[in-house]
């Protein structure tokens, strides 16, 4: 199946810096793809430039962001003008952030929020895109939507502000749905709520879901596919079953091991927490692989050259050459479930 | 008898005229050499409890005893050596870390102001306790900006410990740090309980996180406790809807895309529901619930629950979930 999303060797440059080097990703219709990192893994600047949001100072420096549109053509918005953009950009692309509250406008009802965006992609007058709003609150599970629509985003919840977002998102069906953190700021009962309707408005709609997260249990619950940042640059991707049952690079490894579960037997009474040492920071200058500095199973050929992502087997991405040369071949492809 | 010990405490705020009750009834204790785990979400009053019992809020009623002494009642020198024996570790380690400060004046003000420590001995004390939070001394010239997120919050464990205290109440101390550095640090807080005799109140939102590092568990909501236990106890068989609500919506491995075990949002603290106050979102209230307000009884191995539909005895069948 052709790729709704194709970010081909995408890199992103400050002028002193390259927070992301050759990213390629793709996202399917229908699927769920996680893209996960810790802060400074450039995970969020690969969500702003697949949609041409990068701050002044940055620019793709190199890479192709092909996108599928509604027609079935291609387009390479890393090259769109911005004439074209706008027609994509919350129409066929939507993004969710984590802050609501930041990212809506406090002086502006909700329902007229909404409706800028039907009004903008559809022409819709405004008395018609206002009935648009009250039905997208209701899609989005808010209760009253017909009250709702008159509110003003500090007079809803953190989870209500959300939705709210979420509705603007969907509001012209995308096909492809960038959500960055969108849970992070709620709590874990709001959360299990947001997921829940994300994930239905993906079958729904078939739209493509691009979920930026640094949390793991998130990942393993809701994503089809797992692409793992560190520093800039992905250093494993597989299917989720793959990469929370045998992951092969240290970084996955290490995050894995290092996070406390609720199905685990782990407390600090009996033991510690498996620990990544040092810092992300530690990366920086790094000629070689940018984890070797906190890898425990690092040698030399990591600090000097730059590790490939091999595949090991069919949609199991690794770019560590220690762990890949251990693992005999069969076992490699015995890990990817067939299907 | 019990390091901390809290009795039917009451605190809140005046907002518009109306009065937010946000601890409204909690007591629990804390045992020396003990953690207990405060979970609960947004607005249930875990952070107004710290700040109660670290007396920068006073309680409208109810008594906070540390040590057998009434914490209300304390003045002068006798309120000076309970700071100095309660200490606080923050979520935010840059926020609650003064950036025109080096890390040497950070750490020998709390030793000055409690006269702890003879002057010329202060950068040597203050060097030690960086060791002991995994610093270098030579970070004692340097400033809060030039440290990453998990360094910060090694800075403002060594500031709560300079002073020796004997409990430290950690609110949230590793949401705002990464995966990788959480660990890092909650096996420094571990290790440190263990070289100090400490006993910790450990507030956090991430149930995960409570059930590594809790000997025992509060589960807060709305302002009351509405279920207490040992950590074994309140993961393996939670008993009042909230926990497991709570428990059940942690995402989780092994499980793909299950329903939210809540509908609808937390009610604000200001609007209180009456009965029980978890009973408008609770998938098994009754008529009581709404009418006679639970409260927590014990049902057997130090499990406490304020819920009418729990069982008589932590032996018996939980709850239908």
């Amino acid at each position: 199946m052709a790729a709704l999303l194709d970010v081909r060797d995408l890199s992103i440059a400050f002028p002193r810096a390259t927070p992301v080097h050759g990213l390629s990703l793709t996202v399917a219709a229908g699927e769920t793809v996680a893209l996960v990192g810790e802060s400074g893994s450039g995970k969020s600047l690969t969500a702003l430039a697949l949609m041409r949001l990068l701050p002044d100072t940055a620019r793709i420096a190199s890479g192709e962001v092909l996108f599928r549109g509604r027609g079935g053509g291609v387009s390479d918005l890393a090259r769109l003008d911005d004439a074209a953009l706008r027609q994509v950009r919350g129409r066929d692309i939507a993004m969710v952030f984590q802050e609501p509250m930041t990212s809506l406008n406090p002086v502006l009802s909700v329902g007229r929020q909404i409706a800028e965006v039907v009004r903008f992609h559809e022409g819709l007058s405004w008395r018609a895109a206002r009935a648009r709003a009250v039905e997208l609150l209701d899609l989005v599970r808010i209760p009253e939507p017909r009250r709702r629509v008159e509110d003003y985003p500090h007079e809803l919840s953190g989870g209500m502000r959300q939705r709210v977002m979420i509705a603007i998102a969907v509001a012209c069906a995308p096909r492809l749905l960038i959500a960055d953190e969108p849970t992070t700021a709620l709590d874990v009962t709001i959360q299990a709520q947001v997921l829940d309707l994300l994930d239905a408005l993906r079958r729904d709609f078939s739209m493509g879901l691009l979920l930026i997260t640094h949390d793991l249990g998130v990942v393993a619950e809701w994503a089809d596919r797992v692409a793992v940042m560190y520093a800039g640059r992905k250093v494993e991707e597989a299917p989720f079953e793959t990469l929370f049952g045998t992951p092969l690079h240290p970084y996955t490894r290490g995050l894995l091991a290092a996070s406390p579960r609720l199905d685990a037997g782990q407390h600090y009474s009996v033991g510690a927490l498996a620990e990544i040492r040092g810092s992300i920071a530690s990366a920086a200058g790094e000629r070689g692989c940018a984890f070797a500095p906190r890898c425990a199973v690092a040698r030399t050929l990591c600090r000097d050259a730059l590790p490939e992502l091999d595949a090991v087997a069919p949609g199991h991405l690794v770019a560590c050459p220690v762990t890949t040369a251990a693992i005999p071949q069969e076992e490699a492809h015995h890990a990817t479930p067939v299907g | 008898m019990p390091l901390l010990s809290v009795e039917n405490l009451h605190a809140g705020y005046e907002t518009g005229g109306r009065r937010l009750r946000a601890v409204d009834g909690v007591s629990f204790a804390v045992e020396p050499g003990e953690t207990v785990g405060l979970v609960g979400e947004s607005g249930c009053g875990k952070s107004s409890l710290a700040r109660v019992l670290m007396r920068l809020v006073e309680p409208a009623s109810g008594r906070v005893l540390f040590d057998g002494l009434d914490v209300g009642a304390l003045r002068g020198p006798a309120l000076k050596a309970y700071r100095r024996q309660a200490q606080m570790v923050f979520q935010d380690p840059f926020a609650s870390l003064n950036p025109r400060q080096s890390v040497g004046e950070i750490l020998s003000g709390p030793l000055a102001v409690h006269g702890l420590v003879p002057r010329k001995e202060r950068l040597t004390a203050a060097g030690d306790a960086l060791e002991r939070v995994g610093l270098p001394r030579a970070a004692l010239s340097r400033y809060p900006h030039e440290f990453s997120g998990g360094q910060r919050q090694r800075l403002g464990i060594a500031r709560a410990l300079i002073l020796a205290p004997r409990l430290v109440i950690c609110d949230e101390p590793v949401s705002a740090l990464d995966l990788s550095i959480q660990a890092q640090i909650l096996n420094l807080l571990a290790g440190l309980k263990a070289q100090m005799s400490l006993s910790y109140l450990f507030i956090s939102h991430d149930l995960s996180v409570v059930r590594y590092f809790a000997d025992r568990v509060l589960v807060m909501y709305l302002g009351r406790i509405v279920e207490t236990g040992s950590w074994q106890a309140i993961f393996a068989s939670p008993l009042h809807p909230y926990t497991r609500a709570l428990i059940e919506a942690v995402p989780t491995p092994g499980r793909r895309r299950h329903a939210a075990p809540l509908s609808g949002d937390l009610p604000s603290a200001r609007d209180v529901p009456p009965g029980c106050r978890f009973h408008p979102r609770c998938p098994i209230a009754t008529p009581i619930c709404t009418e006679a307000d639970p409260a927590l009884r014990h049902v057997g191995a130090g499990q406490s629950v304020a819920c009418h539909h729990a069982p008589e005895s932590a032996l018996q069948e939980g709850l239908p979930i």
